[in-house]
């Protein structure tokens, strides 16, 4: 008997054939694009709702390449270092506290009838109904943007992380006070390197949220940053820019993802594996 | 040998149920008490006691005369899972008890080679030092019970607590450490008290075999509204002899079998609590005048 390779539940699509499915709705997209794009340029050339990828290379250019006739910046890369550096800041602060307060939350029942209703209640607060207070308090600059990203993404990583805690077999508790830890020693030496991999894990699924905050944020308020100059350029409706600037955005939200999940491969194969 | 454990009018409820019902139970030092009984017995929830996870609704548990305190290193403790760190290599998932004793909780990277030596010693003894640096996952389910106990008895406790320590293992494996366990409670002159479902095994480990059961009567009434708990039915001294697993084929041990199937795991075989066979020189029982009538 052979096993079907593409039909069926019992399929089992080789490696090339795996490739090939994954990229297929990329290039139908790409595909689909190109076509509409043309036609639209054929009947108006100066038409700036779908660029060509010639037009977009070219704004691209411009802003990667060139500096700015007003400030002598490469605003590209200025843009994209003052994004990163936000949410690289935000989710860094994000992630300790998350670590910090979530583990000795779950680990203790004490803290955690303290924390757990508090922190229930903020993970319900829509971080961008708070977007005007943190502009009020902090004004336009850094914090503000920090501020919101952390606020978004802390609540449900430390949330998780308690929760996870909790679940954690009680066997290795009592195992690890048997072997005469303390009950610090039990939180940081037993609980806490065995989080590691789900605190990736959690981090890993607020990327996503973070670069939502940052982009508002940025849209309201700020002198550069990727979702600064999407919002700007809209006024123009260079969605030349707009375009390559989402793709940009999009890609280096991957990258984060993917390097975070080398790292898990990494380091934490026992995770993995277990 | 003195007495190392001793649990006197111990009862434990969850709720209106009653688990545990006025447990009496000394074991000396050196002995290899295994206790058998049928699921929802209770035996669990005495090894939890015992282990001090769980507080006792009444009575008192003492272990080398002092009572016993939440889980400390008075105790060692083997689990069917979950025994070993999975974030850790065997080396130093024995080690462990060292560093955790020895370091500070804020200090991850607290090593000492004396430890490590003496922790490739206890490899040695349940002969894993080639697996010393491999990790939990690529082991066999026999190899990680191995270190668990090697883990446990780096710390050397007072009492060795197993918790069906074998009762994952398939058939083989399983005959292999039981025949390695006694082996290491020989040498190194431990105590265990060795929790099972398993008859076969508890007859065979044992120097001494405890059923505890929830099937018996007493003068407290019959039916649900007595609300009984798992007792101690049946308290056997077993010869250890032999420590091979020809003595399962002899008709004494198949005899053993069978009264302990028909004292503990019956249910039509109510034995009265004052017939209780409690024949281990160190056995003792207090009933309350609500269980026998004729007993104060």
């Amino acid at each position: 008997m052979k096993k079907p390779q593409i039909f069926g539940l019992f399929a089992e699509p080789g490696r090339w054939q795996r490739i090939a499915f994954a990229l297929l709705p990329f290039v139908l997209m790409v595909l689909v694009y190109l076509y509409f794009s043309d036609v639209r340029l054929a009947e108006n050339p100066n038409d700036k709702l779908l660029p060509s990828f010639t037009q977009m290379a070219e704004a691209m250019e411009r802003l990667a390449f060139k500096p700015s006739k007003r400030t002598g910046d490469y605003l590209f890369w200025n843009d994209t270092l003052a994004s990163l550096q936000r949410i690289a800041i935000g989710l860094s602060l994000a992630t300790l506290a998350a670590l910090i307060f979530g583990i000795n939350m779950g680990a203790f029942n004490g803290l955690f009838a303290l924390g757990n209703p508090f922190l229930t209640f903020i993970a319900m607060i829509p971080p961008l109904a708070l977007l005007p207070v943190l502009l009020i308090a902090f004004g336009i600059g850094e914090v503000g943007k920090v501020a919101l990203i952390f606020i978004g993404t802390f609540p449900i990583m430390t949330r998780d992380m308690a929760l996870s805690i909790r679940a954690f077999p009680r066997e290795q508790i009592v195992k690890a006070k048997t072997l005469g830890a303390s009950d610090l020693a039990v939180v940081y030496k037993i609980l806490l390197p065995q989080m590691m991999p789900r605190l990736i894990t959690a981090l890993r699924l607020s990327i996503g949220s973070a670069w939502l905050f940052l982009i508002a944020a940025e849209a309201i308020a700020a002198q550069e940053g990727l979702g600064y100059r999407i919002f700007l350029v809209r006024r123009y409706l260079s969605m030349d820019v707009i375009i390559p600037y989402v793709m940009w955005i999009t890609l280096l939200g991957f990258l984060m993802d993917y390097g975070l999940r080398l790292l898990l491969r990494w380091r934490y194969r026992w995770y993995l594996k277990g | 040998m003195s007495i190392l454990l001793s649990i006197v009018d111990v009862y434990k409820q969850y709720g209106d149920k009653v688990v545990l019902d006025n447990i009496d139970l000394r074991v000396r030092q050196g002995e290899f008490c295994t206790v058998v009984g049928p699921s929802g017995c209770g035996k669990s929830t005495l090894l939890r006691l015992i282990l001090g996870q769980e507080t006792p609704t009444q009575g008192s548990i003492e272990i080398n005369r002092k009572p016993a305190q939440l889980p400390d290193t008075n105790r060692g403790i083997v689990y069917q899972r979950y025994s070993l760190f999975p974030n850790r290599t065997v080396l130093e998932n024995v080690v462990l008890g060292k560093t955790l004793t020895e370091g500070r909780w804020w200090d991850p990277f607290y090593r000492n080679k004396f430890h490590l030596e003496e922790a490739l010693y206890y490899l040695n003894r349940v002969r894993l030092a080639d697996a010393a640096n491999k990790y939990p996952h690529e082991l066999s389910g026999g190899m990680q019970q191995r270190v668990a106990i090697a883990q446990a008895l780096i710390m050397k406790p007072p009492i060795l607590l197993m918790d069906e320590p074998f009762g994952a293992l398939d058939p083989d494996t399983r005959a292999d450490l039981q025949l390695y366990l006694l082996e290491l409670w020989e040498k190194e002159g431990l105590t265990i008290f060795f929790v099972t479902h398993d008859m076969h095994e508890a007859c065979f480990l044992g120097t001494r075999l405890l059923v505890l059961s929830q099937y018996y009567s007493d003068d407290r009434g019959a039916g649900d509204s007595a609300n009984r708990g798992g007792k101690i039915v049946a308290d056997h001294v077993l010869s250890r002899k032999a420590t091979s697993a020809e003595v399962m084929q002899d008709s004494r041990f198949q005899q053993l079998i069978q009264q302990i199937r028909q004292e503990g795991f019956d249910p039509e075989h109510l034995q009265h609590a004052k017939d209780f066979n409690l024949d281990h020189p160190d056995s003792f029982q207090t009933l309350l005048a609500s269980e026998h009538k004729d007993a104060s």
